[in-house]
């Protein structure tokens, strides 16, 4: 935590999250402000049919628009993005979404690895990522990247988590800047620019 | 690892393979590409990236390999059981009246969609008026077509898919079942044509009373997807039907005003 460092503007935040993530995503979305300046796109471990109730209940949370991504869909400030079940989510070089039913990463797809190293690729200092709850090793690997990218990581403090393996992991592997409780995640977030 | 591979070298493997083999990837979602590549070159332990372009280059053995790894051939049957339910209830009904019933699976990858297609269509009396058009551009999954046999411990999801499809009978009754292998009946295959077909750079050889192409146009940037929606347009009797994958859309495409969406799953009427 380089303090005199110049912060890069955030232009992305990632969340991932596996069992326990929701709890707190319900938590989390009503304190976050309308029309943030960067767009959110949240990578959660799902049943494989994925249904649509997810992305209405996320979106009855929070006053910025909320839909599950569209292969193809450009990435637009002040919105939130849910990666597909069933479908790894990638972002390409004119920051539109892409789909990919590839192999599954960590016994996930999606996987939080995935979405997280290619964002990594696309917005490298300006991306910040935040690690929640979970029982999986997924998400570790992409937040090394955007650190060593220079990028801001996050994780739920492991003592208000549900399951507090997830982000002990990236924790413990020397990935992350910050560990929040979910106000603090709440300001974090909200002050961000 | 992702950063030991420059866009510029994925630019110059592309024009490589394009150049001596005739397989145009430039205009694959490059993001997906790029991580097929990266993966292949730890899965085969390249130390560096000018090795796997030598080796491409050089060995036509492993072009195969390498064609097979990059594109994805991850599929199941009976995926997205709803969209089955679909087929079985609202379009083979319709396709039942006609004399003669020709589908196209485009990018049928190892073919565990076309057989759930021949089991609808058997559980339907209409498989012995049907012919079933399964294409890739790799020939090695086309392989696994032909010969219609699948892990054996797979068979557990796949039945389950189809009971929620709507299937009625014991979906062991399909295959018969040997080290760890499944094989499936013969008469399941007796109307599959299998046959090598790019969707980048091949036209359309036939006219079809149903299209499906799930998941494979989610690998493609704009432009392709629309020259392939043009494409089965074009390959499409008049009130054929059109299948994609369930986030894959005709919205913002050339062609949306000649289809209608049936229902909510991803099926479309040509109307024109």
């Amino acid at each position: 935590m380089e303090e005199n460092r110049v912060v890069p503007p955030c232009q992305l935040l990632l969340i991932g999250g596996s069992a326990g993530s929701l709890e707190v995503l319900f938590k989390l979305l009503p304190r976050l402000n309308a029309d943030l300046p960067f767009a959110i796109v949240l990578v959660l471990h799902r049943r494989s049919t994925g249904d649509s109730s997810l992305t209405e209940l996320l979106s009855s949370k929070t006053v910025n628009h909320t839909s599950e991504v569209e292969d193809k869909e450009p990435v637009k400030p002040g919105n939130i993005y849910l990666a597909p079940a069933d479908y790894h989510l990638l972002i390409e070089k004119d920051r539109t979404f892409s789909l990919d039913y590839s192999e599954k990463i960590n016994f996930s797809r999606p996987s939080i690895d995935v979405t997280f190293e290619s964002a990594c690729e696309i917005y490298g200092e300006s991306a910040v990522a935040l690690i929640l709850s979970g029982a999986n090793e997924d998400g570790t690997h992409g937040m090394k990247c955007i650190k060593k990218a220079g990028g801001r990581t996050l994780a739920q403090n492991p003592e208000t988590a549900q399951m507090p393996f997830m982000p002990n992991y990236a924790i413990t592997h020397g990935v992350i800047d910050y560990v929040l409780d979910i106000p603090q995640m709440a300001d974090f977030i909200n002050q961000m620019k | 690892m992702w950063e030991m591979i420059e866009d510029e070298d994925i630019d110059l493997l592309l024009n490589d393979l394009f150049d001596l083999y005739g397989y145009d990837f430039t205009s694959y979602s490059r993001a997906s590409l790029k991580r097929r590549i990266v993966r292949l070159c730890s899965l085969d332990k390249f130390p560096s990236f000018a090795e796997l372009r030598y080796r491409v280059k050089n060995d036509p053995d492993y072009l195969k390999r390498f064609v097979e790894e990059i594109t994805v051939n991850v599929t199941e049957m009976f995926r997205d059981p709803s969209f089955y339910k679909s087929l079985r209830d609202d379009i083979l009904p319709i396709l039942g009246t006609k004399p003669f019933i020709r589908i196209w699976h485009a990018g049928c990858s190892t073919g565990e969609e076309v057989y759930s297609m021949a089991i609808l269509l058997k559980e339907a009396g209409l498989l012995k008026k049907s012919l079933l058009y399964a294409t890739d551009l790799n020939p090695s999954v086309l392989e696994k077509v032909r010969k219609g046999i699948f892990p054996l411990n797979q068979m557990k999801q796949y039945s389950e898919n189809y009971i929620a499809s709507g299937g009625k009978k014991d979906f062991s009754t399909y295959y018969t079942a040997n080290y760890g292998q499944a094989k499936l009946d013969r008469d399941l295959s007796e109307k599959i044509i299998i046959s090598t077909h790019n969707l980048v750079s091949d036209s359309s050889f036939n006219e079809f009373d149903l299209i499906l192409c799930r998941n494979v146009l989610i690998y493609f940037d704009k432009n392709l997807q629309d020259r392939v929606l043009n494409l089965f347009d074009a390959s499409l009797g008049s009130l054929g039907y059109l299948a994609l994958g369930t986030k894959e859309t005709l919205k913002f495409s050339a062609i949306q005003n000649k289809f209608k969406q049936i229902n909510r799953e991803k099926i479309w009427k040509k109307i024109v």
